[in-house]
């Protein structure tokens, strides 16, 4: 049941950013992403959620199907101007089960509020979303995870410039949502949250540097180590691309 | 008057809810863009088969879908932006467009289709326009919980594998569709306007979806409506007068809205009253 990753290689327009990365997430397991800027994290999300293609490698998503997956990019990918209620937003979580175009009932509203109640945002369901602070609107796309009751949620650094009150409710929602048996992977930049909170760690800088339990991944040694990897990047790049002609010449 | 009316509370229905999108999007140069895209088929089926409006809307949409297309295709295969090869294309196509006119019409030709007149629409037209208007009605319809999700939150669709560029094609097809109705009314320089001014007008006044719809309709019929009553009292071109009471509206709505205008922002409520 869990989620197997094998020799994945995956970037854009040919040049790779996550390096023959091999490894697996446990069931119901809440694991970290971390590593330095451009060293993969959001690409490997990417490749998981099917956005960017695989140049080598599978993914085995132990039975969890596409339409049971919840990814939540960063931040500033949605139009947060856009004329549209908190309500209608949590509804879109309904999307694998009424598509473009069945209509929203009373079941599903009744879902949607019930939603917003355990994210603390009741009060706001009439509410244009434009008017929500950042902290309310992360809140809300909780609230649409909610709805969609996924198996497996992607998320990229859902904490950046929230408060550490909202996070940390938040962040009980992930436990929840693990102890309900969802796998649970999340980009993260602060690794004093990720000590505190998650148990399983990855430490990514364009090739996997450790993976498992937190306490054993977030070493000085391991995060020198991918510090030193992510200045040299364009080395190892080269290094690489060497690698994957010979492999295809052989 | 009445006919002319008639015609421009159908093209109102339509193009205005378009509109909104496409403000939305922002893709508001894309109407005016593809107002002016439609004019070589439009000067093609002229020269063809003279001043028929059945010939000309056909020709119009052709050439409108074909440099939608083609900035679509240009953009996705090299590195120009779909705005830049919009721009590019839409300038060839007025530029062929006129050069066809002047050199098989006369100057009252070009003048004719450049700024239309609501006055000489005919019964043909209108079942034209009635046509197009519930057909996009009901494709909008159709299309609008997609349409709304691709356009504030198109990472979300693609992770619902929603069919987002079905969507997107249905979009710009109405949105050629209705320019071809709209110049018919007022002429291929002003045809955006009636899509656009209303649609940008209403974005200060409401903050939820439908509203601003109903709003963006509204001011588009009554706009038609006081812009007619205009043209015909003084004997002036309906189109100009229909955009320019359409202007008056915007302004008013640029100075004294709810959200975002001069007064919301320069002049909010007092925190502390008395």
């Amino acid at each position: 049941m869990s989620i197997t990753i094998n020799n994945v290689t995956a970037g854009y327009d040919r040049h790779p950013v996550v390096h023959h990365l091999s490894g697996s997430f446990a069931d119901a397991s809440l694991t970290a992403v971390s590593g330095p800027n451009g060293g993969g994290k959001s690409t490997l999300l990417k490749a998981l959620v099917g956005f960017v293609p695989l140049m080598t490698g599978r993914i085995d998503f132990g039975g969890v199907k596409p339409d049971e997956i919840a990814y939540l990019p960063q931040q500033f990918e949605i139009d947060r101007t856009f004329p549209i209620s908190v309500l209608d937003v949590v509804l879109l979580g309904n999307w694998s089960r009424t598509g473009a175009f069945a209509p929203m009932g009373k079941l599903h509203r009744k879902e949607a509020l019930d939603a917003l109640a355990e994210v603390d945002m009741a009060a706001f369901a009439s509410r244009p979303v434009v008017s929500l602070s950042t902290g309310q609107w992360q809140r809300v796309l909780f609230a649409r995870i909610i709805v969609q009751r996924a198996r497996l949620i992607l998320l990229d650094e859902p904490f950046a410039a929230i408060d550490g009150h909202t996070t940390l409710e938040l962040m009980q929602q992930l436990k929840q949502w693990c102890r309900n048996g969802v796998t649970i992977i999340c980009v993260m930049h602060d690794l004093n949250l990720v000590r505190a909170h998650f148990p399983q760690s990855l430490l990514l800088s364009r090739e996997l540097i450790a993976w498992g339990n937190t306490a054993d991944v977030l070493t000085q040694e391991n995060l020198d180590a991918a510090l030193e990897r992510s200045g040299s990047w364009q080395e190892s790049l080269e290094r690489c691309e060497i690698n994957g002609e010979e492999e295809r010449s052989a | 008057m009445k006919r002319a009316l008639i015609g421009a509370i159908l093209v109102s229905c339509s193009s205005a809810p378009l509109g909104v999108f496409l403000v939305l999007r922002r893709m508001s140069l894309l109407g005016d863009i593809m107002a002016h895209a439609i004019l070589p088929g439009v000067a093609a089926a002229f020269i063809l088969f003279g001043m028929s409006i059945p010939a000309m809307s056909i020709g119009g949409l052709a050439a409108g879908l074909t440099v939608a297309l083609l900035a679509g295709v240009v953009s996705r295969f090299t590195a120009l932006r779909e705005d830049a090869s919009f721009a590019a294309l839409y300038l060839i196509a007025v530029a062929s467009g006129v050069l066809m006119i002047s050199l098989h019409g006369t100057a009252q030709d070009l003048e004719d289709i450049l700024f239309g007149d609501a006055r000489l629409l005919d019964e043909q037209i209108l079942s034209v326009m009635a046509v197009i208007s519930a057909l996009t009605l009901l494709a909008l319809l159709l299309i609008y919980r997609t349409l709304v999700v691709e356009s504030f939150d198109p990472v979300f669709l693609r992770t619902v594998r929603g069919n987002g560029g079905v969507v997107h094609a249905v979009f710009i097809t109405l949105t050629v569709l209705n320019m071809v109705a709209n110049y018919q009314a007022m002429g291929t320089l002003m045809s955006a306007g009636l899509m656009l001014v209303p649609a940008i007008a209403s974005q200060f006044w409401t903050q939820h979806m439908r509203s601003m719809l109903a709003l963006a309709v509204a001011l588009a019929v009554s706009g038609s409506l006081l812009g007619l009553i205009m043209a015909f009292s003084w004997n002036l071109p309906s189109g100009p007068s229909i955009i320019l009471i359409l202007g008056g509206f915007y302004l008013f709505s640029l100075l004294f809205g709810r959200f975002g205008s001069v007064r919301a922002r320069y002049f909010p409520f007092r925190h502390f009253s008395r």
